[in-house]
Formats: C-alpha cells, sequence, structure tokens
C-alpha cells in the first residue's frame, strides 16, 4: 500500500525564465496563500508593520511579512501566542508570514552574547536573566508563532569579520541546520529554510552550498551578506550562491531592500528579500520614489504641492502633497503612516513591475529602463551594479 | 447655517439639528454633537483609510490657528484653502483659535493681540492677522479672536473683566472686516463668550455678545479643570439665559461624558471632539456604558458589577480630579494593565468599530508595552467610535425621555471591564 502523500507546505512553480539573465518569476504556494516573485516582503518586527493595520497592508498587495523571533519571544512570548492561534491570530494577519531564527538579533542587538555548539547565551535586556537561544529554542518559539517559513537558526557573524571565525561559524551552522530539521513539530504546516553562510570567501560559500543542498528543506536564504561589506564582494557571493541552488526552491536574500539592490540581484536569480529600510526610513520622512528618495521634512517641500511620485496610485499619492505632508510632519505621528504607506507601495509596485517584465521577457530592458530613472547620468551608475548586470549578459548603455 | 430644534427641555437640553452648515450649505449637523477633533486637519494617528473604518463621523472637521498659524506663507501660495490643501473632501471645516487638548500658557494676551502656540514657538496674532489668516484657510466656519486666558484658579476680577473687554473689542474689529471680505461670504462667525468664574462678568460678555451679528457663541474658559462642574453648569446657564434660542451654543475644552451630559442639561449644543484623543495618549479605551435600552437581565448584571469592582484600585466617580487632563478618568479602561495580558476579549463588547471587529485586549496590550505605533491607530478608532455612539445615545435619551437613566449609566455604572 502506497504511504500517504503529505501536501507539501510549499510549492514553486516557475512561471517565466529570463533567458538573458538568472531571474525568475514564480507562483510561490504557501499555507495562506500563494505569492507572486520576485517578492519583498516587508517586516512587521513585534507582531505589526509599524503604524499599519492588516488591513491597509492587504489592500497594498502584501502577501507575505515577516516577523522576529527574538523580539516576539521575548514579548508577549511564545505561550501567549499559542493560547492567541499563533502569530496570524494575534495579529490577525490571513497571509503568510516569515520568521527570522533570532539569529541575526543575537548579535546585532545584544551586547553580551556568547556562542558555543549548544547555541547563542545572552542575557535578556527586559530583566537580565541569562538565556540560551539553541536552535531547538529557535525551532520550538517558531512553531508556537506558527509561520508559513520559518528560518533556520545559523551562527551569525559579521560580513566584515575574516579569519577562521567565519570557517568555523560556516560549520557549525550546518550542524545547527540539521538540528533545527529534526525539532521541527509541524513540517506539514511549516517550511524550513536553510541559510547559506561562509562570509565573502568562494571556497567556504560552496563547501557550505554543497552541504546543505544535500538537506531537506524547502527553501534556500543566501546569509551573512548585507552587512557592510563592499558591494563588490556582495555581488559575487550572492551570484555564486544562486549558480549552486537548485532551480525548483526559491532562493532568500536577506537583508536587501534598496530598488537597485533588488533589481540586481533578481538578475543574479533571487526570488525573495527583507529590510527593514523602506519602512524605517519612512519614519523619518524619507519617501521612495524611481528616481532615488525625497526627504519630506527638507525645507524645499514646504511650498511643493506635487504629491510625491505624480504616478503613484498608493493612497498617500492619491490624497496628499509634498507640502501637506511636510506641514503634517511638525503636527502628527499619521504623517509617518502616509509615509510608510507609500514606501511599501513602491517597493511591491517595483516588483511587480520587475516580475511582469520577466513573464513579458523584457527584463533586461526593463533593468536598462530602471537605471536610466534612478541615475541622473551614466557616470553614477554603481560600478558594482554595472559589473554584476554585465555577468549576467546585461550591457548598460 | 439654521438650528432646527425638535426638544427644548424646561431651562435647558435641547435636541435638533443644524441645517444649512458649510458654505454650499449642503451639510447639517445634530445637536447635542461633537465636532472631529484633527491636528493640520489629520485626526491624530489616522490616514484616510483608517479614519474612514469610523462609520459615524462628524461632518465638521475641526482644525485649530495654533497648528496652522505657523503654515501661513504656505497656504497663501497655494492659494486655495486649507480644506484642498489638506486633502479634506466633502466636510465642513470649522476654525478654531487654540487646540482644546493642551492648554495653553496664560499672560500673552495684550488690547491688540492674542498668541498661538506653533512648532516653532508663539506667534502673535492681531485682530488683522487673525482675519488675514482666516481668509486664506477658507473655512466654513470660525470663531471670533478671544482672551480666554482666565482658566487658572485665582485669575482676578479685573483680569477677567479685562477678558470680557478685550474679547468684545475684538469681536467688532473682526466682524468689520468679516461683513466687508467678500472671500469670507457664506462664511459663519461665532462670537466668544468669556467672564472666566465670574457670574455678572458671564451675563455681562453674553448680553453684549448677542447684540452681534454672529451665528452662534462659543463658550470659552470653562475647560476641564479650571473650574468646578457644578458652578461650569450655572455658569452656562446664566449664559443662555441672555442667548436667543436659535442660535447654537459650542462649549470649548470640555469632554468627559459625565461633563458633557451635565453641559447639555445646561444648554449647550456642540462640543469639541478631543477626548477620545486624550484617552488614546494614554493607552486607554473608552469603556463606559451608555447604554438605556430597557433590558431586565442587564439591571441584575450592574448590581452584580457594582459589588465586584468596589474594591478595585479605580477612582472614584464623578472625581475632580481634573486638574491632570493626562489623570485616566473612571470612564476607560487602562490596557497597559498586566490584567489584560492574556485576555482575548475584543475591547468592549458590541462595539463594532474595526478594532473591536479584529483585534483583542491582549494584542492592544502588547502594542502598548512594546511601544509600537500601531496601538494609537487601533486605539483612536476605538475611542471616537464609541464617543460618537455616545452622542447618538445621548440625542436618543433627549428624544425618549431617558437622559436621567443615561446620566446613571455613564456616572453611576460600573465598568465593562
Amino acid at each position: 500500500m502506497a504511504a500517504a502523500v503529505e501536501p507539501s507546505p510549499l510549492t514553486l512553480r516557475i512561471v517565466a525564465e529570463c533567458p538573458v539573465t538568472k531571474a525568475r518569476a514564480c507562483d510561490l504556494t504557501l499555507p495562506h496563500c500563494t505569492v507572486n516573485t520576485p517578492v519583498f516582503m516587508p517586516v512587521g518586527t513585534q507582531g505589526t508593520l509599524k503604524g499599519i493595520t492588516v488591513d491597509q497592508l492587504e489592500s497594498l498587495g502584501c502577501q507575505i511579512c515577516l516577523g522576529n523571533t527574538y523580539h516576539l519571544g521575548m514579548r508577549p512570548g511564545p505561550d501567549l501566542i499559542v493560547k492567541a492561534n499563533g502569530l496570524h491570530g494575534f495579529m490577525n494577519w490571513k497571509r503568510n508570514l516569515l520568521t527570522d531564527s533570532g539569529g541575526f538579533q543575537m548579535v546585532s542587538l545584544v551586547e553580551l552574547s556568547e556562542v558555543t555548539e549548544e547555541g547563542v547565551n545572552f542575557k535578556s535586556p527586559y530583566d537580565g536573566k541569562e538565556i540560551l537561544l539553541s536552535p531547538e529554542k529557535s525551532i520550538s518559539i517558531q512553531n508556537s508563532l506558527g509561520s508559513d517559513i520559518m528560518m533556520q537558526l545559523d551562527d551569525v557573524v559579521s560580513s566584515t569579520v575574516k579569519g577562521p571565525r567565519v570557517e568555523e561559524a560556516m560549520h557549525r551552522s550546518i550542524r545547527w541546520l540539521d538540528r533545527c530539521i529534526a525539532a521541527n513539530k509541524n513540517p506539514d504546516k511549516q517550511n524550513l529554510f536553510a541559510i547559506i553562510q561562509g562570509g565573502l570567501d568562494a571556497e567556504l560559500r560552496k563547501a557550505c552550498l554543497k552541504e546543505m543542498t544535500q538537506r531537506d528543506v524547502s527553501g534556500f536564504a543566501i546569509g551573512g551578506l548585507s552587512g557592510g561589506e563592499e558591494k563588490n564582494d556582495f555581488w559575487r557571493m550572492v551570484t555564486l550562491s544562486t549558480d549552486h541552488l537548485p532551480q525548483e526552491k526559491p532562493r532568500y536574500l536577506m537583508g536587501v531592500g534598496y530598488a537597485v539592490d533588488l533589481v540586481v540581484c533578481v538578475a543574479l536569480g533571487c526570488d525573495m528579500f527583507d529590510c527593514v529600510f523602506p519602512t524605517r526610513t519612512a519614519r523619518f520622512g524619507s519617501a521612495l520614489v524611481p528616481w532615488g528618495s525625497l526627504q519630506v521634512k527638507q525645507k524645499q517641500y514646504a511650498k511643493d504641492f506635487l504629491p510625491i511620485d505624480p504616478d503613484c496610485h498608493c493612497p498617500t499619492c492619491k490624497r496628499h502633497s509634498r507640502a501637506y505632508l511636510h506641514a503634517l510632519f511638525k503636527s502628527d505621528t499619521a504623517a509617518m503612516h502616509h509615509v510608510t504607506v507609500h514606501n511599501i507601495a513602491y517597493q511591491l509596485s517595483l516588483m511587480r513591475s520587475v516580475r511582469q517584465s520577466i513573464v513579458e521577457g523584457r527584463f533586461p530592458e526593463f533593468i536598462r529602463a530602471f537605471m536610466k530613472r534612478m541615475f541622473p547620468s551614466r557616470d553614477d551608475y554603481p560600478g558594482w551594479a554595472v559589473d554584476a548586470l554585465a555577468s549576467v549578459n546585461v550591457t548598460l548603455d | 447655517m439654521k438650528l432646527e430644534l425638535s426638544r427644548v427641555i424646561q431651562g435647558g437640553a435641547r435636541l435638533g439639528v443644524l441645517q444649512g452648515v458649510g458654505r454650499t450649505g449642503q451639510h447639517s449637523l445634530k445637536v447635542p454633537g461633537c465636532l472631529l477633533y484633527t491636528h493640520f486637519g489629520t485626526v491624530p494617528h489616522l490616514t484616510q483609510d483608517t479614519l474612514q473604518t469610523v462609520n459615524n463621523l462628524p461632518s465638521v472637521t475641526q482644525v485649530t490657528l495654533s497648528n496652522i498659524a505657523e503654515h501661513q506663507e504656505v497656504l497663501e501660495e497655494f492659494k486655495e484653502g486649507f480644506k484642498t490643501f489638506a486633502g479634506l473632501h466633502n466636510t465642513v471645516l470649522y476654525c478654531s483659535l487654540h487646540d482644546p487638548a493642551t492648554r495653553s500658557p496664560t499672560g500673552y494676551a495684550t488690547n491688540k493681540t492674542v498668541s498661538v502656540w506653533g512648532s516653532g514657538g508663539r506667534i502673535e496674532l492681531t485682530a488683522s492677522k487673525f482675519m488675514a489668516l482666516l481668509k486664506t484657510v477658507k473655512p466654513d466656519w470660525y470663531q471670533s479672536m478671544a482672551d480666554g486666558e482666565t482658566w487658572q484658579t485665582n485669575t482676578s476680577r479685573k483680569r477677567i473683566r479685562k477678558s470680557v473687554d478685550r474679547t468684545l473689542a475684538y469681536l467688532d474689529e473682526c466682524l468689520l472686516v468679516h461683513q466687508k471680505s467678500q472671500d469670507l461670504d457664506g462664511v459663519e462667525l461665532f462670537g466668544v463668550v468669556e467672564g472666566g468664574d465670574v457670574m455678572e462678568e458671564r451675563v455681562r460678555s453674553a448680553r453684549e455678545t448677542a447684540k452681534r451679528p454672529v451665528a452662534g457663541f462659543c463658550f470659552d474658559g470653562l475647560q476641564t479643570g479650571s473650574v468646578d462642574p457644578a458652578l461650569r453648569t450655572q455658569l452656562i446657564t446664566s449664559m443662555t439665559k441672555e442667548l436667543p434660542e436659535d442660535k447654537p451654543r459650542l462649549l470649548q475644552g470640555v469632554g468627559r461624558p459625565d461633563e458633557v451630559l451635565a453641559c447639555v442639561e445646561a444648554g449647550v449644543d456642540l462640543f469639541e471632539g478631543f477626548f477620545p484623543f486624550q484617552v488614546t495618549e494614554r493607552g486607554c479605551a473608552l469603556c463606559f456604558n451608555y447604554d438605556v435600552s430597557p433590558d431586565p437581565e442587564r439591571a441584575v448584571l450592574e448590581l452584580n458589577e457594582e459589588k465586584h469592582s468596589a474594591g478595585d484600585n479605580v477612582q472614584p466617580k464623578g472625581d475632580l480630579n481634573c486638574e491632570d487632563q493626562t489623570q485616566m478618568t473612571s470612564f476607560e479602561m487602562n490596557l497597559k494593565d498586566k490584567r489584560y495580558q492574556d485576555d482575548f476579549k475584543s475591547l468592549v463588547e458590541g462595539c463594532g468599530c474595526y478594532c473591536c471587529k479584529n483585534h483583542q485586549r491582549a494584542y492592544l496590550h502588547h502594542l502598548l508595552v512594546t511601544n509600537e505605533l500601531l496601538a494609537g491607530v487601533l486605539l483612536m478608532i476605538h475611542n471616537m467610535t464609541h464617543y460618537q455612539n455616545f452622542f447618538s445615545a445621548v440625542r436618543e435619551a433627549l428624544a425618549t425621555d431617558k437622559i436621567n437613566l443615561l446620566k446613571k449609566r455613564v456616572n453611576g455604572e460600573a465598568r465593562n471591564t
């Protein structure tokens, strides 16, 4: 008798592949809904996107967003979230959620954290208690959160670090991946992604890729980048990684969100992206536009009666001018929300356009037009982007 | 605008509709009612999408010169008035001098000027600057310039008299400009009645203001915390005796439900809608009961709830702790309290607002504890809805002779916690 086949909690259907670059447009079916890729995932750290309701997020067309295991594990804690029917129930988000493992926060937020084979030891910033975040603990919290995609706990090392620590972290991440896979209590409802490490060392990356791709995980993240390293090294590691990752599983490039980076890395073969930048910068009055960004709080916009982007269809641009928002920043927090809505709309719209151009077989043209709009002249094109695109057969005029 | 009263209760409360509101005369406002409180045309924390989830929004939007004055140059260059500048559609714009949610300092008014405080500091306004500003704002309706710096206790009689005299003088100056301006054609002007806590001055101010061709009256200097509530209603009664019945009365700076009810009974028609904002800012949700529907089962529940909450560490109802407007009142629940950490009920059962339909107390608690911006958004939606529903209940109670029962509910009823 044949064994019953569990429906997979993740299916990737490649809708189109760019014949020139390594870009793909896919339909990623997850437990809560299908996600169209390439996709940018906004970050809702503490079970909320700052200042934005779930209805607003849904109206903007967001199909997947992030929650942070470290923050939510501390407050309100996994037990409460279980009582609330998972993070979906707690924040009342009906579409997909991806949770990271808490590993990055360990290194970026917590001052005195110590990594051992067991896990990451740290002191809780709220009550000073000693806590150990192990692969098992991280997965346990993520199981309680009930996210559609969980990230493995990896041994995170800054991309600017060199030497034996990088190799140690890479090997440990593989061992921790195995522990995460074993610890997953909901493999039929919750996907686990591996995170490729290896720093900026091609050999270490390849070794990590070789090992991790042998594990049975739903997808792969490219980690250890987007942390201050040289862009020239950054793109080379990205493209090396996608060269060795299976076609039929999604590729998630963590922590990337600048428009240029998104477009280039899609060309290099990445499907999913996340970054706090668009939403964080919004709260400082920085609006993202096809030609860069616009600092609404600056004096020059006090009497500028155009919307942020006259071609943008977001609720903010349909109703308000730069001048109004400029003034509103002096009066009410809603000014931040207006710009947040716009920036999310910008990011999602960008990815939709990218996807559409891949589907219609004109991605290279799209890239050229995008770069032309973004930079005043050819001389301003970032060198690394020119090189990266050239490596996938796109020459910029 | 025309006030059509359907009911007038002996010596006090009125029920009706303010018709022909706005330059085009298309809008109406039920009275007793409240205005839509905004910061520079934006309801605090809310964008259009979140604002539209609130069903019974007031048809009149209030803006204040304290927010607007510093942007005069921009508005002059814009030319098309504040409504268009702020993206406000299909609403009536009422412009007041001060923000009712904040206390302006005293000691700055002069015979010729008053001051407002913007984000960059104090801005001094003469009557002519005041009118110039209003012409740029292009409201549908505004209050005349006024000296209300009498709210502090122990303001001298002399000072109070001066505020009455000055306010009348400012009114006459404003009227002169108003009547000559084509720009203000069809725009309504309310006179402001002052008088501090001195009965004679209140009467004098009301009598004199009523002689001027104003569309209605604002009562200034009686904001929460400035005067004992019992004295306030006496003063209001003394003022309304001098005023024509067919012109509306707007009370500034009073928003607590118990004080609203007392002032409605004394003859006030309109209130500023800032109270829900204050409640939101302290992380609280309005939860007081305003239900006067006949329901015998409720009566039993009432008694039980009263007993249960006897031991609560809560401020007594009708407390005079209104000195500090940031203090929590007995009409609200403090969602930061640990007891809500795992409370999965909606804020108020049967509320029906976006927050109550979609979220639970535990989630609001979490948002407040983690200082998340969404807390303000959700609480503002709930508090506005609850407050608007309260005003509906006030009108309903006046129509069906249940005002005493409503007072009992609002003042004596235990909280819905």
